[in-house]
């Protein structure tokens, strides 16, 4: 498949709607040829409209471009920007056969029939739908449809694929087999992607980096690392899995918090609090470890048991282990913190 | 349902009969009365078709133009009803809803109010009055609101806007997308009004009796004048011939329903 795959970038491109919310504050992105980039944040953050005026289904206020590579695509409206599009819902068109579905933008193209047919079986294939593409719409599950949707979206060779929420409508097991498909579909077909979730398990896997938005913000922007173990803003280190964070007075570059102290990394000497996300502590025998406290609650996870330790009467920290022993609630403990996964907010 | 039926099945059976017997009696006598050779005598006078070749040769013109007026009707129906059936379910805000009550005014009005509306604005345009376009115009502003509401319950039930943006995002341009996604599946409300709209114009009488003249009468206004005019036979042959032109067109349209409800035709 030729790659046509171009980059995208919005500048100063915000969002007012006619009743005068503002949707989108003036907010630059530049997506690289070939990147994935995931838009990750709340219900009414503004993700799904940057993706809708990416689409060119909304268009930007006054002043806001978006460029398509080197080609001001601002004016152009969606059915001539040349994008594809999987939308939380599938949108499948249902008069039409599976078939007819994938093979629409090459019909509205032109295409002649034989080409046509051919690349719709290619796709059929692709999709690991082979031999259902006489069948209706209505007779697939969730997950073929958004297969058949996907294959529609790439029939048409987007310089930019955008998908809003994909995975939303399916079942958990469902959704992680076909977001491997989609990971996998975007590495080997080096396509542009922009992918708005507000699951973060889905964006840390699918994103090259990730976005994440906050009341019509870019609160960060970066590699899931990044994301992960550098948060930017404490809505960020929130927002995307349990993070424990405690105020504390810094000493040599040594925090006093309850229940003990921490050692700050060296790009946070001075700070008044410190973080650590809850699989970089340690349940100790009492007495031993950074912290002192007493353990308030033990769920078992299966995967790992989640422990609640209470270090005074306001701050608690929360552990995770794969350990194999008893926790038992009211046992007084220590709590060790791997020094390299304690961090500070960037000031 | 049990093999047991009790006295209450019974009792709600024989009413159920009892209701559609008051209904469907009046009406077989009325067919009989256009087949008998005479009906003051009854069927044992003898059964004849002498009665309904009269209605044709009387009535020939009306039940032409009858059907002249249900498809131009319509045609016009369906090229203002879908558009207007779109932008309603498409905008679907206070001012859509009520131009959509406005529309269903013609239908709340007496017909002869709407008629003599129509003749106090248009009668001084002499050959327009006359001709059969002006029934055509009565009829179009009282089966409109049939055609939109079915087209906009179907829009409305299916996600109009993300198919649209789908098909956008796939290079369909306005017209495209119109004819290729949005009519396609608002088919089954387009049908349903399509026969609604025929039906109801083909049975159309109160505003029709206003507007016509003697030379564009339709078949109810005839039926009207046979039953006044003409011996209590013909009138009643007239009936055979309004049915034989209407049940089919109601049976489509209970077809068509339970298409569009499978679970409830079978139950």
């Amino acid at each position: 498949m030729t790659n046509l795959a171009s980059g995208v970038r919005l500048d100063a491109c915000g969002k007012t709607f006619d009743d005068g919310t503002q949707a989108l504050e003036p907010i630059d992105l530049e997506i690289a040829a070939g990147e994935t980039v995931v838009l990750l944040g709340p219900s009414g953050c503004g993700k799904t409209t940057t993706l809708r005026i990416i689409a060119g289904l909304e268009q930007p206020d006054a002043g806001g471009r978006v460029w398509f590579g080197a080609e001001d695509v601002t004016a152009l409206p969606i059915e001539r920007r040349n994008v594809g599009m999987v939308f939380q819902s599938y949108a499948l068109f249902p008069n039409m056969s599976v078939a007819g579905n994938i093979g629409y933008g090459l019909k509205v193209r032109r295409v002649e029939a034989a080409a046509r047919s051919r690349e719709v079986l290619r796709l059929l294939d692709m999709m690991h739908l082979s031999g259902m593409g006489e069948r209706r719409v209505d007779q697939l599950s969730g997950g073929q449809r958004q297969r058949v949707a996907l294959a529609r979206a790439l029939a048409v060779r987007p310089r930019v694929l955008l998908l809003d929420e994909p995975l939303t409508a399916l079942d958990a097991k469902l959704r992680e087999s076909l977001r491997i498909d989609i990971d996998r579909l975007l590495r080997t077909l080096g396509m542009t992607a922009v992918y708005v979730t507000h699951d973060q398990a889905e964006a840390m896997a699918l994103g090259d980096r990730i976005a994440v938005m906050s009341h019509g913000r870019i609160a960060q922007i970066g590699t899931p690392q990044d994301i992960y173990y550098r948060p930017a803003t404490e809505f960020v280190a929130d927002f995307i899995g349990t993070m424990n964070r405690l105020p504390g007075q810094c000493h040599d570059g040594v925090l006093r918090v309850a229940g003990g102290s921490l050692p700050l990394p060296a790009d946070g000497h001075g700070a008044d609090h410190a973080m650590f996300r809850p699989q970089d502590g340690q349940i100790v025998a009492p007495g031993q470890g950074d912290l002192a406290g007493r353990i308030a609650a033990v769920f078992f996870l299966g995967n790992a048991t989640r422990i609640i330790v209470e270090l005074d009467d306001v701050q608690s920290v929360v552990v995770e282990t794969g350990e194999r022993r008893a926790f038992r609630e009211g046992d007084r403990v220590g709590v060790r913190v791997d020094p390299g996964g304690i961090m500070t907010l960037r000031r | 349902m049990s093999a047991r039926r009790g006295p209450r099945f019974v009792a709600q059976l024989s009413f159920t009969m009892l209701v559609c017997a008051f209904l469907i009696v009046p009406v077989v006598l009325s067919v009989l009365a256009g087949v008998s050779v005479n009906f003051f005598i009854g069927v044992k006078s003898g059964l004849t078709l002498r009665w309904v070749g009269e209605v044709w040769s009387l009535y020939r013109d009306s039940i032409f133009l009858s059907m002249k007026i249900a498809i131009a009707c319509l045609a016009v129906t369906l090229v203002l009803g879908v558009p207007i059936a779109y932008v309603l379910a498409r905008a679907a805000n206070r001012w859509t809803r009520l131009f959509e009550e406005l529309l269903v005014l013609p239908v709340a009005v007496p017909g002869l109010a709407t008629a003599l509306a129509l003749i106090l604005f248009y009668g001084e345009w002499r050959a327009f009055r006359a001709s059969w376009t002006f029934i055509l115009v009565g009829h179009v502003l009282f089966t409109l609101p049939f055609m939109v509401r079915s087209v906009v319950a179907v829009m409305s039930a299916i996600d109009l806007r993300t198919l649209e943006d789908a098909a956008a995002s796939l290079g369909a341009g306005f017209l495209q997308r119109f004819f290729g996604v949005i009519i396609p599946n608002a088919r089954a409300g387009i049908l349903a009004g399509a026969l609604m709209v025929v039906t109801l114009s083909i049975g159309e009488f109160n505003i029709t009796w206003m507007l016509h003249t003697p030379l564009t009468k339709t078949i109810p206004v005839g039926l009207a004048d046979s039953y006044a005019s003409m011996r209590l036979e013909i009138g009643s042959a007239y009936t055979i011939v309004f049915f034989i032109m209407i049940v089919p067109l109601l049976i489509a349209m209970q077809w068509l329903s339970a298409e569009r409800n499978p679970g409830k035709a079978a139950t």
